[in-house]
């Protein structure tokens, strides 16, 4: 849908403004499904629940994005990696920072309202880094997931915990890294911890009282349908964590939620079979958890190769579609009313897979599994993306995807499961013969599959990408920049250095008529505007 | 220096004692099972950098070597695993976001796995150390571009702690065939890798050619070391061409320009060195 061809964005704006003010200043379930009209909040993690990470704001846009000034720094203070998409609602920012710090800024200048750090036990187990995505809000609580598997909210005024839910045992390496994503009056999560062997999760808990509604294993146990594409008891500890944010479409009341790799992540055997639900799109009833399809992206996973990308709705030629840039290498086009493959193109280099089954669906060729000795194979273990959220252009009717030619030499050995403990079976290197890592901003029509466009960085970025209607795309790279991208072209048309590599999406939202784009980067979070 | 074993044995007992920390000793000292349960932690938050078995990818030094440059005893060992090396890319125990965290059971598994691969290291440098610094800075040229203790050029990377953290076989391959692993430069704390050592040309607006290393680089500006050490900070749209290779900048030594004896020399000079 293109908004500009509606009505004007200012108007909408404007309207929309007019109405949250009156109404008040509080988040609820039918603001969050109707988001995309009101452009000037960021009220969940992808924007709206299509997960297309496009803003309606044009303010800035291709004629002026050149004079693009910094407006504000936050120091997070704390070493790490920050991942968090921040939210802003009514003047108030929202974001996460390393260890569990979640606090609320003054979205005009950056200072803080409040600040909140969890105590964490000195035995968590993070997989890879004490990072965190994002909170979620709703009424006057904002909801975070901790790194010891809790789910707490917080006083969106005060920071004040109002309730913390305990998940699962942190102990046996079960954690939270993921933005919530709020449903109705439900708290959304799903589990990190594939590298572990936990059981994998996706939770609903009743934002009101913090009580559980519903869980949905991704790994089904005895009795249930796909328990048997598990070897033994290599269900117990099969992984298919759920570490990145879903999507929700209110028309089908579905959820949309992918899953992570089967664990051991680099050794098959001890769990022959297709090893479901790990890597798989879900799509799941948004009352009661129940499974309505899956799509498995990546069947019996020896490549660490997570399917947790942000699936994406598009609405195109008359259908209703959830588009996935998978970090196995492929772009995959599904039919969100019943999970049918419609196409899967790739996107980046790959070697694991040349045919397809009768779905359509890429296969792995013989050279796909690791060994003993370990041998090479494209993508590597990072991916050809990963959690680095996507954008979808409904102008340009582009899906612009952060990836990575990257190939690792990949081997594995037996290892035994213990609670708590790392469970790779084995790992990857770099290939000495292998080229240098290449990293781009790459737009793929989803009609097609087809790369159009593509900008190549210095190096691998980690950044997310945004889109707006000003025909912008947005996005980081490991060396600091911030980058503003004509959306058609992908030509640079603005930078600024940062000092500080990037691993978060960026998000748009305004106030007192002015467009603000912030970023987190090095361990601050920076807001962008017009001079 | 090479120092016989049992003065290195007396210095970490005295290490050992000294050290104020308590549950800083190895639990798992010797222990065949632990160091093979450590094998595994190493291949998945080690082997990235530091290679299959220890003995030094491309960017990790080598720690078969039972003197190591930055820890003298399990202690530091542990220390330096826990949080990491400042100003290098070795990082903290859980940050480097491509392994896992490890529970201190795990960071002595690891420590146990390491000593048990010292024994089967097999790297004494077969050269002569003293004609080998003759070399060095001399004939062979080595010095205008590497340094050694302060001495020698920019170019290249600082050699001084080479010899304690590369085996004799890596010192030697990079001589013969510098192109082959490019050494890491510059490290940024957050970035994913360090910047490499890439030769690079290119021409300015005005027509000047300039050749040297990349001391950094991202999409719109490079920071280059010309062959002269001039440093020339450019703006890429600004130039005419620029051109990266990953040819090192560094002549590939053959037996024709060094002999086999020579080089050993040299090897036996950075190791003694690294030794220090």
């Amino acid at each position: 849908m293109n908004l500009r061809r509606v009505v004007p964005q200012w108007s909408i704006m404007f309207l929309a403004a007019l109405l949250a003010t009156q109404a008040s200043a509080q988040v609820t379930s039918d603001r969050l499904v109707n988001a995309a009209k009101e452009p000037q909040n960021w009220m969940t993690y992808s924007g709206d629940y299509s997960g297309r990470r496009f803003s309606g704001l044009d303010q800035i846009n291709t004629d002026n994005a050149h004079a693009m000034v910094p407006k504000w720094v936050y120091q997070v203070g704390a070493t790490g990696k920050v991942e968090t998409s921040p939210l802003e609602v009514d003047g108030v920012l929202y974001a996460t920072g390393q260890d569990d710090r979640a606090f609320a800024l003054d979205a005009r200048t950056g200072r803080p309202l409040w600040m909140y750090q969890r105590q964490l036990p000195a035995d968590i187990r993070p997989c890879c880094g004490r990072v965190n995505r994002g909170v979620a809000i709703l009424g006057d609580k904002v909801f975070l997931g901790t790194l010891d598997a809790h789910l707490i909210a917080l006083d969106a005024k005060t920071g004040a915990v109002r309730w913390d839910s305990t998940a699962a045992d942190y102990r046996t390496g079960n954690s939270f890294t993921v933005a919530p994503l709020i449903v109705k009056n439900l708290v959304v999560l799903g589990v990190s911890g594939g590298e572990y062997g936990v059981r994998g999760f996706i939770d609903a808990y009743d934002a009101d009282t913090g009580e559980r509604k519903w869980r949905f294993y991704t790994i089904p146990g005895p009795g249930e349908p796909g328990h048997d594409t598990w070897e033994g008891d290599s269900w117990k500890v099969g992984g298919a964590p759920a570490w990145n944010t879903g999507t929700y479409d209110p028309a089908t009341n579905q959820i949309f939620w992918p899953t992570g790799n089967p664990a051991p992540s680099n050794r098959g055997e001890g769990r022959a079979g297709d090893n479901l639900y790990s890597n798989c799109l879900l799509a799941l009833d948004a009352d009661t958890g129940r499974l309505k399809w899956y799509f498995q992206f990546t069947k019996h996973d020896e490549h660490d190769w997570d399917a947790t990308q942000v699936p994406v709705m598009i609405d195109a030629v008359g259908r209703r579609l959830v588009a996935q840039a998978d970090r196995n290498g492929f772009f995959y086009v599904i039919d969100r009313t019943n999970g049918k493959l419609i196409s899967a193109s790739p996107y980046g280099k790959q070697t694991w897979s040349d045919a397809k089954d009768s779905d359509g669906r890429p296969t792995a060729n013989k050279n796909a599994s690791p060994t003993l000795k370990g041998h090479t194979i494209c993508p590597g273990a990072l991916g050809t993306t990963n959690f680095m959220a996507p954008t979808y252009d409904p102008q340009t009717k582009m899906f612009y995807v952060t990836a990575r030619d990257q190939c690792d030499i990949f081997s594995t050995a037996p290892q035994p499961y213990e609670p708590g403990h790392a469970f790779y079976g084995s790992a990857y290197f770099p290939s000495d013969e292998a080229e240098p890592y290449l990293g781009f901003l790459k737009a793929i029509d989803p009609a097609s599959g087809e790369i159009k466009q593509k900008f190549q960085h210095t190096s691998p970025t980690w950044s997310g990408v945004l889109s707006t209607a000003g025909g912008l795309v947005f996005s980081g790279d490991a060396e600091g920049n911030f980058i503003a991208f004509d959306a058609a072209s992908l030509k640079p048309l603005w930078h600024f250095q940062m000092g500080g590599a990037v691993y978060a999406p960026p998000v748009a939202f305004a106030l007192d008529e002015k467009q603000y784009v912030v970023i987190a980067a090095g361990s601050a979070l920076y807001a962008f505007g017009l001079p | 220096m090479f120092r016989p074993r049992g003065v290195v044995t007396i210095a970490l007992v005295c290490l050992a004692i000294a050290a104020p920390a308590t549950g800083q000793r190895n639990p798992f000292a010797g222990s065949v099972k632990e160091a093979k349960a450590g094998e595994y932690e190493f291949r998945i938050n080690c082997a990235l950098c530091h290679g299959l078995g220890a003995k030094g990818g491309g960017r990790g030094p080598d720690l078969t070597r039972a003197q190591k440059k930055h820890a003298h005893n399990d202690a530091e060992m542990f220390q330096i695993i826990s949080t990491g090396i400042p100003g290098t890319a070795m990082p903290a125990n859980g940050t480097n976001g491509q392994g896992v965290g490890m529970t201190d059971e795990e960071i002595w598994q690891i420590i146990t796995y390491i000593h048990s691969q010292e024994a089967s290291a097999s790297s004494k440098p077969l050269g002569n150390a003293a004609q080998g610094k003759e070399l060095f800075f001399g004939d062979a040229n080595c010095s205008l571009c590497h340094m050694v203790n302060g001495k020698g050029g920019r170019l290249g990377p600082d050699l001084t702690g080479a010899g304690a953290g590369r085996t004799r076989e890596a010192l030697i391959d990079s001589v013969r065939n510098p192109s082959r692993r490019l050494a890491w430069g510059l490290n940024e704390a957050t970035k994913e890798f360090p910047q490499e050592y890439e030769s690079v040309t290119v021409v300015t607006a005005d027509g000047k050619q300039i050749k040297g290393v990349t001391l950094n680089e991202d999409s719109f500006s490079v920071q280059i070391m010309d062959t002269s050490e001039q440093i020339h900070l450019l703006e890429k749209d600004k130039l005419r061409s620029f051109q990266k290779s990953r040819e090192s900048a560094m002549p590939k030594y053959g037996p024709d320009l060094l002999s086999d004896k020579d080089l050993e020399d040299i090897v036996a000079f950075l190791a003694s060195v690294g030794a220090k």
